[in-house]
């Protein structure tokens, strides 16, 4: 009886050990780019030349990422990345809510048609609207502008977010609307004072969502924003590849540049994305 | 009390106004202006000239298009359906192996890496890649030659062979995070009783997997499945950065073909035929998993 065990706990062993190698192998291939990208950011062209991608720098060399980021005034493309994300963030959610207000709460006749209806502008590929969209902002003199963005963003977000929204505001508690209404509350205030604060989980995960997907549009930011005072750090990014002066350390440098505001939402925003699907507010 | 229930809705109308004339602005209309510019000819200046169903006839004849929905079609396998696989395994072995073995906290650090390339934009993934693959000075045929593997060594996105394996492996590392941290969610909802009794009935991993996991995180399987395809059949982004399609048409796909006609040939109306090609299918694919999953709903509740 004394002899099976052994075995059994070496064959335990024996499979922990492939499924950890396994993983820590996948792990590396995942995360390898993001390293590998960092270590050559910081190295000097001439490292990069003599040394090549893999090695580690001599030196911490910042001269890559600082030229790039005066030649391409990053600032200014950070800046308007967050104008847009954060215009489109605000500005999707309200929309959401009132959108949600009238479906989930006011339960109105058609509801599931105004459902389909919104989230058509989430279905519909931007390459469907984008030409029109395109000649109709440069009628209106809205081309080449961020305003123009922020609607079309604002929409297609929203779409998203009233469709969300309405299911959680299906469930809403009906008392406290009836309540506030006997109290002689109009809608307005019942929005502002009861849902909105009732509900404010849901909309901030929407917010970060809304966020996050606006900073990362390339398409028609691509299309809508031509001048480089107006371009987003994903359209500058992106447009910039196979420039003259863009050789290898300085294309890292770019990379990382781009990849480090990724992160840093990443992990602001962790807690509220993971607490919107971990609800069930998300899927 | 039928009268009272109307007066009861009837102020919630104006909540909608907003988000009814913003849509119809910025969806209706531009829409059914892509749809009417389908059935002409037009430079983007002057009047169109209509020409019915031309466009669509060219179309139906035009290797580029049929390439186009081809590489889709494969770009669905490394954006839906290979995450998909083997999202499942490496959640079902983060949540039931990695989190019961080494505790939880080693299982969410492993997920959240898994998890870091779908915070990327697409743009910049796109140049990440574009360089780890450059034939020239590249990570990836540097590394290769540094282990001695010169033979391996490829214009990753520059050879027509190559090239739209080299965006499927790019499309795989960008995908994989969503479904383990979905599947992963999906997982914790489960009774781990479930579990437990089918251990002590003798069910053995595969077993468990194939009969338990599966099964139970089917609604999750499908909203992933339904969103990844969707979204394979719009990409766009990763292919402007790493490759415009090219070389030729070989990593060509709908959405840079209707750009390409639009803002660089001038080709407006060609370039409409195909984007209402591409919506059509696009919605036609979100009706048919609709009912799919209602049938299936209605089936379960029986």
């Amino acid at each position: 009886m004394a002899r099976p065990r052994p075995i059994v706990a070496r064959r335990r062993a024996g499979v922990r050990h492939v499924v950890l190698i396994a993983l820590a192998i996948l792990l590396l291939l995942a995360v390898a780019p993001f390293l590998i990208v960092a270590l050559n950011a910081v190295k000097s062209a001439s490292d990069y030349a003599e040394h090549g991608p893999i090695a580690l720098p001599r030196a911490l060399d910042l001269t890559g990422i600082v030229d790039f980021w005066e030649r391409v005034d990053f600032t200014r493309k950070l800046i308007n990345s967050f104008i847009v994300s954060g215009a489109v963030a605000v500005l999707g959610v309200a929309l959401s809510a009132m959108n949600a207000y009238a479906l989930g709460i006011g339960r109105l006749r058609g509801r599931g048609w105004f459902l389909f209806f919104f989230l058509s502008a989430n279905l519909i590929p931007q390459e469907a609207l984008v030409y029109p969209l395109y000649y109709l902002s440069k009628q209106a003199h809205l081309y080449d502008s961020l305003a123009m963005l922020i609607i079309v963003f604002t929409v297609i977000q929203g779409a998203f977010g009233t469709y969300l929204l309405s299911s959680v505001y299906d469930h809403f508690p009906r008392e406290l609307i009836d309540a506030a209404e006997i109290d002689g509350a109009g809608r307005w205030r019942i929005l502002l004072r009861i849902v909105v604060p009732l509900s404010w989980q849901t909309l901030s995960v929407l917010f970060a969502f809304f966020f996050i997907w606006t900073w990362n549009e390339f398409f028609l930011p691509l299309v809508f924003l031509i001048s480089n005072d107006n371009q987003t750090v994903s359209v500058a990014l992106g447009v910039l590849q196979g420039q003259r002066f863009m050789d290898a350390t300085t294309t890292c440098a770019s990379a990382l540049i781009g990849i480090l505001p990724a992160i840093v939402f990443f992990f602001i925003f962790q807690r509220t994305l993971i607490r919107g699907v971990t609800a069930g507010a998300l899927k | 009390m039928p009268g009272r229930g109307s007066e009861h809705r009837s102020g919630y109308l104006v909540f909608l106004i907003p988000g009814l004339i913003l849509s119809t602005a910025v969806v209706v209309v531009p829409l059914a202006m892509t749809i009417g510019t389908s059935f002409t000819r037009w430079q983007g200046v002057g009047a169109p000239t209509w020409i019915g169903i031309d466009n669509y006839v060219q179309l139906a004849r035009d290797p580029s298009f049929w390439a186009s929905f081809l590489h889709i079609v494969l770009l669905i396998v490394a954006m839906a359906i290979i995450p998909t696989l083997i999202g499942l395994v490496l959640a079902t072995v983060l949540f039931e192996y990695v989190a019961v073995t080494l505790g939880n906290r080693t299982a969410s650090v492993l997920r959240a890496g898994f998890y870091l390339p779908q915070v990327l934009p697409a743009a910049i993934a796109g140049v990440v890649w574009g360089w780890i693959l450059h034939p020239r000075y590249g990570a990836l045929n540097s590394l290769l030659q540094a282990l001695g593997l010169s033979s391996l060594t490829r214009n990753w996105l520059g050879d027509p062979h190559d090239a739209l394996y080299s965006v499927m492996a790019v499309m795989v590392w960008v995908q994989i995070g969503y479904p383990v941290v979905v599947f992963m969610a999906g997982l914790q909802r489960i009774d781990p009783e479930l579990y437990e009794a089918a251990a002590l009935d003798g069910a053995n991993w595969r077993q468990r997997f194939r009969h338990l996991t599966v099964h139970l995180l089917r609604p999750d399987i499908y909203v992933v499945l339904v969103t990844t395809t969707i979204a394979a059949l719009k990409v766009f982004g990763q292919i402007f950065v790493l490759t415009r399609g090219g070389p030729g048409t070989a990593t060509l796909v709908p959405s840079y073909f209707a750009y390409k006609n639009f803002f660089e040939k001038a080709n407006v109306g060609y370039g409409s035929a195909i984007s209402t090609v591409l919506t059509a299918i696009i919605l036609g694919l979100t009706l048919w998993f609709l009912r799919l999953q209602a049938s299936g709903e209605r089936v379960r509740t029986r």
